[in-house]
Order: structure tokens, then sequence, then C-alpha cells
């Protein structure tokens, strides 16, 4: 072990040495802390209380509650305008070119339509809603904030490895939320090539007037998230390998730590390529580089710059980042719902090791399918069969997942309670979005449906019904830990119901119409002969409908958070009867986290143990002696 | 149990690897998160490494770019990195290792706990590191004076390459990808330079804390971290040289 050899140096800092330690970590198999009993310096009652300082405990905290509280409002605040963002384009489509409640008003001065929504108005509506809801909503709130909340108290740490870079990582959000809002109001106003940003589009500030000066903000602000993200990762990462209590064997840690681990790495290494292919992009806006500019390329009869560059390769490079961002914006939520489900199954996860390993397959798989995306792009169909081939294997670790939620629901005693909702309804939703996935993995089948609604069916079922199902799972399932008082029950389970039923209605047509040719990212669809007929009339008008009672229903959720947030009972320590260590301390936690680092003596799905009085066992006790041969992971030692 | 006091709960936000109060608990200098020292430092190197991980990928969306370019371009490449100045890189490149191997040496001296040592080993790697972008700033003037910097609106490729392109076979239509070498070799060796230039800026921040500290001695994690990251500065180097000058040596540029 390295540290061995170089001991002599931390000799001068800590008295302890460095052999003792590395004997404890070899005892422990390579799990966190090791064992502590070979000295006795107690790290237990090493706890600060909170800063008293407002300004350092609340604001600019480097608590990493704190931080992921932070994260989780300014999320759940640009979840609003990401979805009124939807609503508007929802509105052009099931009425084209009728006055748009509200926002005809607000901008009836600057469109000089008399209220009609000008078409590239609707190119900035359908962009900044993609980019606000991947960028600021579903990656902050999984990662962010509940990455933030969760890993240190799920392993029994204090805090976060580096508490200032996470500290950091919230603050770098704020130049991208700022430089994306800015863009809304500057001269063309926001960005309008699409979250995938395609040159030449993008590129050229006179091919529309979004590119005018709204893609370089947005492509800054993205320069910023991107930052943000990559601290947090490394962040995650130490943490996670790092910082695990005693006992904490990297198979002993709760699914959501897991999927949240798993997805740093993704983050960690899809990131930094995005981060050259949004700064190349940049320098090619700004300073006359010509990475993606085509050769002799003129765009409105300007003559074209000396070039050479190749539009494709930006989409490479975007898409080597944005699939596994796929999969960023999914995993989290699949391990918050094992845990969720597992909990209110009162049963053990089905499977975990195959979960956790089906969960690095994704992720492994996630890197090798970026080319799924550009079949129409051009591409050699030996490559092109390569694509369809991996990304039909993802079908197989998804397909482990799913069974096993199920498995774990199976003769379990099932609690209904709002956060099992939203996780059954994640698993259900999520069967429909990756089936769907398989029929465009396929080459032919997507050469028909490429840029349809068909794919924005997928994916809503994917991120809404998959992640945003999740996140509400979590929300409804943390928010004791995180706040200390209960959401009302009734109104979630309302909220549910109601997000359930208008989800479908949303976006389940999408698919009919996907395969009856309706594209995407288009102001006039019924301006085409095929498309303007009653039967896709009604149902743009139905899914628009349904669109906007699903955004009604938002509001339950809002009520409830505010209302429960400062009148809603007290939460005990447990309120669940769950098995991982964040129930394990107060609700919500000190500022220190846990009183006495926690000692780990199992997994954390020991429900039902035949022999305990209860039918939880938290990982904080040890297992009873008769029923060690019952559970999946016998007691060592 | 004691809980102590809101005045000393000030230090508990200190940096994983740059504890700066202790804590009076028999920890020596170690952050409240962290268990003990051994901990501390090695979530500092893995941090790092984490970081410098996202940095191989970050660069390597820009060799990718490159790589890309030079394989659809083949001639054109070649005819412009002809005017790099092959002397002044091999110079550079042994500058920069020479100062890698000063930061190796400064971070055993670290662990020995020799802090004048160490600090004289980080000047002369600031020293080291302040010529390497001397160096190629002679290189970037010499370049701009040959109107080699392409980021003009009315740039246009320099006569005497449009001939050599020219008498090669290229197509005209086909000349701007010569652009593009320039983008990419201005693109990544400045982007280069600005991690050298930070390098700088942390090892002289290093330097001063390593002073600051010799009696507590506690700076070896301090050492080791950065240095990490000076190696890898230097290992980019160590790629971006034969990818930029040396790529066409043997073909007949001229």
């Amino acid at each position: 072990m390295s540290t061995n050899s170089l001991g002599s140096a931390d000799g001068n800092i800590e008295p302890v040495s460095e052999a003792t330690r590395a004997e404890a970590r070899a005892a422990s198999e390579g799990g966190g802390h090791g064992d502590h009993g070979g000295h006795g310096h107690g790290h237990d009652d090493h706890v600060h209380p909170a800063p008293s300082n407002f300004l350092t405990r609340y604001i600019f905290s480097t608590d990493h509650k704190i931080i992921g509280i932070q994260f989780l409002f300014s999320g759940l605040l640009f979840f609003i305008l990401g979805g009124l963002l939807a609503l508007a384009v929802r509105w052009q489509l099931a009425w084209p070119w009728s006055r748009v409640p509200i926002l005809s008003t607000i901008m009836e001065g600057e469109w000089k339509t008399g209220g009609q929504m000008p078409p590239e108005f609707y190119n900035k509506l359908f962009t900044m809603h993609a980019t606000v809801m991947i960028f600021f909503v579903i990656i902050p709130l999984l990662t962010g904030a509940f990455g933030n909340f969760l890993i240190p108290l799920m392993i029994g740490a204090r805090d976060m490895a580096f508490p200032k870079l996470n500290m950091l990582s919230y603050w770098f959000m704020w130049p991208a939320f700022i430089l994306m809002l800015q863009s809304f109001v500057v001269e063309g106003g926001a960005a309008e090539a699409g979250w995938t940003s395609y040159p030449l589009l993008a590129l050229f500030r006179w091919a529309t007037p979004g590119s005018l000066n709204g893609q370089t903000l947005w492509l800054m602000s993205l320069l910023f998230a991107g930052v943000s993200s990559m601290m947090g990762s490394i962040n995650y990462i130490t943490t996670i390998l790092m910082l695990r209590a005693p006992g904490m064997k990297l198979f002993r840690m709760p699914m959501t730590v897991w999927a949240l681990f798993i997805t740093a790495l993704l983050q960690a290494f899809a990131l930094p390529v995005l981060t050259s292919a949004l700064v190349m992009q940049l320098l090619d806006r700004t300073v006359g580089t010509n990475f993606f500019t085509p050769v002799a390329w003129s765009v409105a009869n300007q003559p074209g710059p000396v070039g050479g560059g190749q539009t494709i390769l930006w989409q490479h490079l975007f898409w080597f980042y944005s699939h596994p961002a796929v999969y960023i914006m999914i995993l989290p939520a699949m391990g918050i719902v094992s845990d969720v489900i597992s909990t209110f199954s009162r049963k053990p996860l089905f499977g975990y090791k195959p979960m956790v390993f089906a969960i690095a397959g994704i992720a492994f798989l996630g890197f090798i399918v970026w080319g799924h995306h550009m079949f129409q792009s051009g591409m050699n169909p030996a490559l092109g069969a390569t694509f369809m081939l991996s990304t039909m294997m993802i079908a197989l670790p998804s397909a482990i997942k799913t069974f096993n939620w199920i498995g774990t629901l199976w003769s379990g005693s099932i609690h209904f309670t709002t956060p099992m909702l939203f996780a059954i309804g994640f698993v259900s939703m999520f069967v429909i979005g990756g089936l769907s996935g398989i029929f465009m993995a396929a080459t032919p089948v997507d050469m028909h449906i490429h840029d349809t609604y068909f794919i924005v069916g997928h994916i809503h079922y994917v991120l809404f019904g998959g992640s945003t199902f999740g996140i509400f799972a979590a929300i409804y399932y943390w928010f004791p830990k995180m706040f200390g008082r209960m959401m009302d029950e009734r109104l979630g389970k309302i909220h549910f119901v109601l997000t359930f039923i208008f989800f479908n209605g949303t976006f389940f047509l999408m698919h009919i119409i996907g395969m009856h040719g309706h594209p995407r990212r288009i102001a006039t669809p019924y301006e085409y002969e095929f498309l303007n007929r009653p039967g896709i009339h009604f149902m743009n008008e139905f899914m628009t409908v349904n669109a906007l009672l699903l955004g009604a229903s938002q509001l339950i959720v809002v009520y409830n958070f505010v209302v429960s947030l400062f009148a809603g009972p007290r939460a005990s320590e447990n309120p669940w009867r769950a098995n991982t260590l964040e129930w394990a301390t107060a609700s919500p936690p000190p500022h220190y986290n846990f009183l006495k680092i926690p000692t780990v003596y199992h997994a954390a799905y020991e429900y039902s143990v035949p022999g305990v009085e209860e039918d939880y066992l938290p990982q904080t006790r040890p297992l009873p002696p008769a029923s060690q041969q019952m559970v999946l992971e016998p007691a060592r030692g | 149990m004691s809980v102590e006091s809101p005045a000393h709960a000030a230090a508990h936000g200190a940096v994983g690897h740059e504890p700066s109060q202790p804590h009076g608990n028999g920890h020596g200098l170690v952050a409240h998160q962290f268990e003990d020292a051994p901990q501390q430092r090695e979530a500092a190197l893995l941090g790092m490494w984490s970081f410098l991980a996202t940095e191989v990928l970050f660069f390597g969306g820009l060799i990718t770019a490159y790589v890309v370019y030079r394989w659809k371009a083949p001639v054109q490449v070649a005819v412009a990195s002809h005017h790099l100045n092959v002397a002044l890189g091999c110079i550079n490149t042994c500058v920069l290792l020479v100062s890698s191997f000063l930061v190796a040496l400064a971070v055993a001296e670290a662990h020995r706990g020799n802090a004048r040592k160490v600090v004289q080993l980080l000047i002369g790697t600031i020293v080291l590191g302040v010529a390497f972008l001397g160096i190629k700033a002679v290189e970037w003037t010499a370049d701009y004076h040959e109107g080699l910097i392409p980021f003009a609106a009315n740039w246009q490729i320099p006569s005497h390459d449009l001939e050599i392109l020219a008498q090669r076979g290229i197509d005209a239509d086909q000349f701007g990808l010569y652009k593009l070498f320039w983008v990419l070799y201005f693109f990544m060796t400045g982007l280069h330079g600005i991690h050298v230039l930070v390098g700088l800026g942390v090892f002289a921040v290093v330097a001063a804390l390593v002073w600051q500290r010799r009696r507590s001695k506690n700076f070896a994690n301090l050492v080791e971290v950065t240095g990490l990251y000076w190696h890898f500065v230097d290992i980019v180097w160590v790629f971006l040289y034969p990818l930029l000058y040396l790529i066409d040596r043997h073909g007949p540029g001229h």
C-alpha cells in the first residue's frame, strides 16, 4: 500500500502510526475506514456546531445538507420555468397562431404580430424548455440536491470530502442561471437551435435571431454548469470512496449511493468532452475559428469564411457527453426508487448485487452508444449496425433492474405511501419509455421516426415518467429528513393520481402522431397535408389540455411542500422505519450529521428478518445470530 | 462528548487538503469530516486524480478533433506544421520535463519536512515555467509576424503556402483545412499555456504556505497534490509536442 512507503512523512502530522492504520484497513478488506479498534483516539466526539453567522450558515454554507437544499430550491424554481415554457409549446401545437394567455399580453409589443407567437419564438420555447429541464432541473435535482444531501448521510460521514469545493459547485450554478436568464432579454432573444445546438444554425449569427447573441450566452451558461457538475462529481467520487463509516463496505451501500457514485463517474468522464466542444463552438462564434464550419459555406448570401471544419464533429462530441447525460438523469432515480420500493415492500431488495452491476453495465454501455442519435447524419452502415447493437444491449441491464424491482414487490407487504406510489409509477413508466427506446435503437425504424414526436414521447416517458417521478418519490421520502416535518399523505396521493393520469394523457399520444410522421421542433405542423387532419388536430388538442391539467396538478405539490415546510407534523427520527444510515440520526440532522459515527453491521435491505421483533433492522444494529444463514450477506466475524 | 465553542467552529470548513487550524482534540490538522490525517491525505490525492481524469477527457476532446482533421487533410496539416520551430519546441519540452523533475524532488523533500529545500525547488520550478511561457511567447510572436494567427475575419492563407498546396494537388475548396491546423495549434497550446500559468500561480501560493508552515511541517499533502497537477501539465505537453511539431517531419513539406 502506498501509504506505507510514504508513511514517515505524515508521521510528523499524525502521531498514530501508519502501520496500525494499514493493518486495520487490511483487516476490513477494502472497506471504508476499516476497524477503529486498533487505535483508541475516538473520532466520535469530533463534532462542531453549525456556524452561527447567518451568511455562512445558510448562504455560503459548506454544509452538504444546506447545499443540497439550495440545489433543491433552485432546481424546483427552474422546474416551474421549464414547465411554463413547455405549456406554451403545447399551446401553439394545439391552437396554432392563437393568442397565448398571459404570454401574448407580455410579449405583444415585442412580437408586433397582434399576439401571435412568431415561429422563431416557438423555437426558443422548445430550446429553452429542454435546456432548463435538463441542465437546471433534473441533473441539479438528482445529483446536486439529493446527491449532496444523501451521500454523506447514507455512508455515515460528517460532510463531503471537500466542503468548500462543494459550496463552489453550487455557486458556479449562479453564473449559469444568470447568463441563461439574461439570454431571454438580449437582442435576438434566447438560443433557438435546439438543446442539441447543432451547427450551422447555432454558429452563424445571422442564421436565426436566437443565434445573434442568445447562443453565445447559452454556451457560456453551460460552461459554468459543467464546471459545477465537475466539482460535484469529484467530490462525490472521493467522498464515497474515502469517507464511509466503519463497516460500510462498498457492497453494503444503499442503491442510491451506488447510483450516485456511478453517475458521478459518468459525469467526470463525459462532461469534459462537452466542455471542449462548447469552447470550440464558442470560439467559432466569437473569434472566427472554424471547427464546425464546412468549406465555403454561406448563409443568407453572406460570403462564407475560409472554412474546412466538420459540422458532424460537433454532433459526435456533443452526443459523447449527452448520451451518458441521459443516464446521468435516470440512474440516480433508479437508485432512489430501489431504496423506496424495498422500504415500502418491507422486503430486501431483490438481487442487490445484480442491481449494482446492472447500473454499472448501463453506465458502461452508455459510453459506446452515442452514434444512435446520428443515424440520419450520415454514417457508415457497419458503424450504424454497431451502434444499433450496443444500444439494444442496454435493454439487458435495464430489464434486470425492472425484473428485480418487480421481484422486490412480489409478495412483499406493500405500503402504498406517496413515495411508493411514485416509485411504482417510475417502474411502470420506465418500462414504456424503455421499450420505445428499443424501437428507436433499430436503425431502419429510426429512419422513419427520427425527429418525430415518437422521440419526444420516448424522452418524456423516461425523463418525466422516469426521472421526475423519481424526484417526486425522493422529495416525499426524504422531506421529513430534510426539514424535520412530514408532508401531507392525502394531498400527496391526490398529486400522484392526477400526475399519473395527465402525464399519460399528455405524452402517450405522441407515440401515435410520431408514427404518423408528425415532426418535432416545428411550429406549423398543419401546413403539411398529411398532418392537417381532424385526428391529428384532436390528438394535439387532447395532449395540450392534459398538459395544462398536468401543470395545474403540480400546484398541489407546491402547496403541500410549502405548507408542510412550516406547519407539517413533526417527523420522528425514522418515520418510514427504514434501514439506511440517514434515518439513524435526528430529523433534520444536526450540522455534524452524527453525534457518534455509526458502525455498520450489514447491507441496507434487511427487512422482515426472522428473529427480529420489528420488520426492519437498521444498518447500525447487528443481525441476530439465528437468522444469519437466512440473509443475503452473512455477517463476518 | 464535548461540543466545541462556536468560535472554534470557524475552522470546520477548511478544505480537505488544506486544513488551516488544529482542532485540539488529538487529531492534529484534520478537517472534521475526516477520521485522521492519512485518510485526509488519500482523499486529497483521489480528488486530484479525479480532477485530472476530467482534464484528460477535456484535452481528449481537442485531440480527437485534431486527429480527425489530421486524417482528413494530411497535406494541409503538414504544410502548416512546417512553420513551427522544432528547436524551440524541443527546448521547451526539456524545460518542462526538468521542471517536473524539480517538483518530484520537492514532493520528496516535503515528505521529509524540509521546508527550505521545498521552497527552493518550487522557485526553481516557477522559473522554468516562466521560461517555458517566455519561449512560447517568442514562438507566438514569430507566428504573428508571419501572419499565421487566423482569427481575423479577413484572414487569408499565406501566398507561399497557397502555392505549395496547389503544387501538391489540393483542390482550392479544400485549402480551408490549412486554417484549421492553426486554429487547433493556438487553441491547444493556448489552453496548455493557461494551465501552466495556473500552475505557476498555485506554486507561488504553495511555496508561501510551505514557508509559513515551516515549523508545523504540515505541507506534504499540499506539495504532493499540486505536484500531481504539474506532472499532468507536463504530460499534456509531451503529447502536444509530437502531435503539432513532429507530425510530418519526414514528409516533403517545402
